[in-house]
């Protein structure tokens, strides 16, 4: 029947293609310990699903072949509208699955949390207790990357790198439109808001160049937001910070008031050294000269709302860093 | 404070010539082509003396029947705006590779990505779900209209007055370039100050009002106006996920308006609900859009299930298997969708908690929605099935929309979501439910009832050509989505770098160009089917032996739909008559009462598409002038006493023994 022929033409063409790209597809062959899990989860919840789409496909086309009108030798049950059985097993089949699907859910959700520290640098290798993850910030500008490291005191423009197996802790807000910060070789992605700020940790396992970009539209330049993120080993990632501070470049306030004007297909740009405060005023949205803060203007009518009460304004003035959109993570600091 | 009085501005406000896209070949030539079909059409139309037709057989008219064709005809006009829009994207992106920027520059292209998302959704799948409803629900309950007939006119032109204000920033202007929810801040004032998103912003405000009306309209019809003996459990299903898609627009449409009156509020009046300073934050936004955004993705394929139980029971020739877990699984479904909506935005920080929580419902919903499809597998079973297009675009939608709920759950599972997010697995998977689910049942629906609205049915070779090229066009235009987006390509690009994905864009343009001939196929369809009216005749009523009690009227139905409210004894109402040897009632006519046609409606839309005119151009005089006009015309309205007349006991004889002549003949 042309149905079914169809559907095996689809299915085919479909398994071809995945064979053939099969090294393409970065989400199933990431090169980070995070984007693999997430990859992991993918697969099993299709198996999971698959168990029971597969049999209502097969038995569509069966029953539309084996009842159509022309065959005589099907029964015809004109009155047949219920079956108990039936009813308990196509309500509780998918019940069942969705219970496994759920609690793969709710483990896989929390275990790979972007907010949580790592524990491992890949499934066999738990993290050194002696080692600190590497800090980047991250500025979602219109419409390119500002990447600012501070224990190291540089900063990049559209060029991220980082050591192989070493946990990565990224901090990331955005100048003025919702971005997404996504490196689909390293880890999931999460967005990018002004005055806000969202955490990501991840850790890239293979030497070598992935793609990272932005996956939230935001504007004009969105489609040349892009950027190069390297996998380098220590001693390379050492020489590329050294090649940095080697810039002629250096951020501070005004530069950064230059770059952040909306512009697009930026160049990389390399800063040998970056106003350590900066990221404090970009969080805040007080960068510019004579702006105040958005953390002392909370602070300030927590202190007009609560009248003498001086613990909660300052309570809420400390609790700076909780203004993310994270909630329920919003105290909690790594 | 007078000498600073710019008349000019006053009048004009902000429209000057510089909103004429004079400079754009492509919007000119489209200008051209809608100018000269227009002018032609509007000719025919004098030449020969249609005005006063149209104005009151159709125009003015709260009838039913008549509303829900109007409805469908707008959907579809609609359907061809935003299918070019689809077309354009997809010769974009096939293009625009490496040293080819493609031939629209992203200005343009970012116009196009949001109209066609707006046109589908609200000015496509809406009215035409809302055109079957209208037309279904008074016949599928043995009514003689729906609860406010005069509203229902007033709800339509209002969805009217929303697309021709969004047709007008074609050329007047610019359309908004934020994404088809306009997130803030991109949406905000200072990211977007030209015109687009105000109008993105009125068009769905004045339409909005006709949806909300609609949806109390018909909810209080089901609730209110059913036929004696038709208690809820004895509800045609789709009369059932009718009601419950009213449920749903009934109490998600306000959000919608509450949260576009903020947006406007940021954008008019400098408020700061939604900005990135003084205080404002634009998740506020994300969340409510999505509150009134999942439950609108349950308002359109509710119905279009409904539209499923009952071709399947039909074209089976069986009841439907399992009513009773049909309906529970409707009502589940629709209080679920209250209790999704964040799984539209995992990445936006969250905790794993409250991501889990809302991934979890989504995965329950499933549930119910697998059982619908097992019910529609075992309404087959041990049936005698016969393949009319309608029952096609059902199997087509049976195994097309599992695997579009299959990735739907995927992208419900929050780590997996962080690498799906803005993909275009995204864009697979909901084109997947969209199309595969509701697109299918309206053409389903449309070729199932098309007999019952005009009297004659739709031609069969054509109708099997579009189902065929719609299904083949699908799955070419969208399966390679699905791989480029694990491939990490992301939504609403119009340019790549990467030549290695060139190959997937153009297989899925050639996929676009199926479905083109599919639209096509539909459209010469009911030109051959209007030629061969006489040969496609129904004269029986009910063409495919239905079951529900819309068939038990004359195609078309008579002005009043039923000479004697039925009286309703079982499920299946007039397959039981049927059953019973049900003799119509060919004496003992009384006189009857029906609504009569008013001018209001199309004219308060008409004064509503200058005043949103007036407010996107910032023309204030005209704004005020309108605005009093418009509340001035409503309350003149309401001195309007005309508004019923009866049909005389002779006249409804002789229409019902016109009838019984006919059927003696079939």
């Amino acid at each position: 029947m042309q149905i079914a022929k169809f559907l095996r033409g689809v299915v085919l063409t479909l398994l071809a293609a995945a064979l053939l790209t099969g090294c393409d597809t970065v989400v199933m062959s990431p090169s980070g310990d995070i984007a693999m899990q997430q990859r992991d989860l993918l697969v099993w919840a299709t198996i999971l699903m698959l168990l029971v789409i597969v049999p209502v496909i097969v038995l569509t086309l069966w029953f539309a072949w084996r009842y159509r009108e022309t065959n005589e030798d099907a029964t015809y049950a004109p009155e047949w509208t219920h079956s108990t059985v039936l009813e308990l097993v196509i309500w509780s089949v998918p019940l069942l699955i969705i219970i496994a699907l759920g609690a793969m859910t709710w483990v896989g959700t929390h275990k790979l949390d972007p907010y949580r520290p790592l524990e491992r640098i890949d499934a066999q290798t738990p993290v050194p207790a002696d080692l600190e993850p590497l800090t980047v910030e991250v500025v979602a500008l219109d419409w390119k990357w500002l990447f600012i490291y501070p224990e190291q005191g540089i900063a990049t423009v559209n060029e991220l790198a980082a050591p192989v197996d070493h946990p990565i802790r990224f901090k990331i807000t955005a100048s003025t439109m919702m971005n997404s910060f996504f490196i689909p070789a390293l880890a999931g992605q999460i967005y990018a808001m002004a005055g806000m700020e969202t955490k990501l940790h991840g850790v890239i396992n293979e030497p070598g160049v992935y793609k990272g970009f932005s996956a939230n539209y935001s504007g004009a330049g969105y489609s040349h937001m892009k950027f190069d993120f390297h996998g380098l080993s220590e001693a390379d990632f050492d020489a590329w910070v050294a090649k940095v501070k080697a810039s002629e470049l250096s951020l501070d306030r005004d530069t950064y008031l230059e770059l952040e004007v909306p512009s697009a297909k930026v160049p990389v740009m390399l800063y040998a050294d970056v106003d350590p405060t900066l990221y404090h005023g970009i969080l805040n949205r007080c960068v510019a000269p004579g702006t105040v803060c958005m953390e002392d203007m909370m602070y300030h009518s927590g202190m007009g709302q609560h009248g003498g009460h001086h613990g909660e304004a300052e309570a809420g003035h400390e609790g700076h860093e909780s203004h993310t959109g994270h909630g329920e993570h919003g105290g909690h600091h790594d | 404070m007078f000498e600073n009085l710019d008349l000019t501005k006053l009048i004009f406000g902000r429209l000057t010539w510089d909103a004429i896209p004079f400079h754009d070949p492509i919007i000119l030539a489209t200008f051209a082509v809608v100018a000269v079909g227009g002018v032609a059409m509007l000719a025919a139309i004098t030449r020969y003396k249609l005005w006063g037709y149209l104005w009151n057989e159709w125009f003015t008219t709260i009838d039913h029947k008549k509303i829900g064709i109007m409805y469908i005809i707008l959907g579809l006009v609609m359907l061809l705006r935003g299918f070019a829009d689809a077309i354009m994207m997809r010769l974009q992106q096939a293009l625009a590779f490496g040293d080819s920027a493609g031939y629209l520059p992203p200005d343009h292209y970012d116009q196009i990505f949001t109209a066609h998302g707006v046109i589908m959704i609200f000015f496509v799948a809406m009215p035409l779900v809302t055109g079957i409803m209208n037309y279904l629900i008074p016949l599928q309950i043995g009514t003689r209209d729906v609860a406010f007939p005069f509203l229902n006119n007033f709800s339509f032109w209002m969805t009217t007055a929303g697309a021709v204000l969004m047709m007008m920033s074609l050329f007047i202007g610019e359309f908004a370039k934020t994404g088809w929810l306009a997130y803030p801040p991109l949406s905000g004032i200072l990211q977007s100050p030209g015109v687009g998103v105000d109008y993105y912003i009125w068009s769905l405000q004045i339409a909005g009002v006709g949806t909300l009306l609609s949806g109390v309209n018909l909810l209080v019809t089901i609730v209110k106006m059913r036929a004696p003996g038709m208690s809820l459990m004895k509800m045609p299903v789709f009369t059932w996920t009718s009601l419950c898609t009213n449920v749903l627009i009934v109490a998600a449409f306000p959000v919608l308006t509450a949260v576009l009156a903020m947006l406007s509020m940021d954008r008019y009046l400098d408020t700061a609900f939604f900005t990135n300073d003084l205080g404002g934050n634009a998740m506020m936004y994300v969340n409510l859009i999505w509150i009134w955004g999942h439950p609108e993705v349950y308002i359109l394929i509710l119905p279009v299930f409904g539209i499923f139980s009952e071709i399947v029971a039909t074209y089976s020739r069986k009841p439907l298997f399992g009513y009773t877990s049909m309906v529970y699984a409707t009502v589940v479904i629709t209080v679920l969708s209250y209790l999704v909506w964040l799984h539209h935005f995992f990445t936006m920080g969250s905790g794993a908690s409250v991501n889990s929580f809302f991934g979890i419902t989504t995965m329950i919903i499933s549930i119910p929605t697998g059982a619908k499809i097992f019910n529609w597998l075992f309404t087959m079973f041990r049936g005698r099935i016969k393949f009319d297009v309608p029952m096609l675009w059902t199997v087509g939608f049976m195994v097309t929309f599992v695997i579009g709920g299959m990735t739907g759950v995927l992208l419900a599972v929050p780590p997996v979501d962080f690498v799906l997010h803005n993909s275009l697995f995204l864009i697979a998977h909901f084109h997947n439910v969209i199309i595969g689910g509701v697109l299918f049942g309206l053409f389903a629906g449309i070729t199932y009832w098309f007999p019952k609205a005009t009297g004659f049915k739709l031609d069969e070779f054509w109708g099997k050509i579009s189902f065929w090229f719609w299904l083949i066009g699908f799955y070419f235009a969208f399966m390679p989505l699905y791989v480029l987006g694990l491939m990490g390509v992301t939504r609403r690009v119009s340019h790549f770098e990467d030549q290695s994905l060139q190959i997937w864009f153009q297989i899925a343009a050639f996929g676009a160009v199926l479905i083109a001939v599919g639209i096509a196929a539909f459209l010469i369809q009911l030109v051959v089917s209007f030629k061969r009216r006489e040969a496609l005749k129904d004269e029986s009523g009910d063409p495919w032996d239905g079951r529900t009690l819309e068939w038990s009227t004359s195609s078309p139905p008579p002005p009043y739909n039923f000479a004697f409210t039925p009286r309703v004894h079982d499920l299946d109402a007039w397959w039981q008559m049927k059953q019973h040897g049900f003799q119509r009632p060919e004496s003992g006519f009384i006189p009857i009462h029906m609504p009569k046609g008013t001018w209001a409606g199309i004219v308060l839309s008409g004064i509503s598409v200058v005043v949103g005119f007036a407010l996107i151009w910032h023309m204030w005089l005209l704004a005020g002038v309108s605005f009093v006009a418009l509340i001035g015309t409503a309350i003149y309205h309401t001195f309007n006493y005309d508004r019923d007349y009866y049909i005389p006991a002779e006249e409804v004889e002789r229409i019902e023994a016109e009838r019984t002549r006919v059927l003696a003949n079939v």
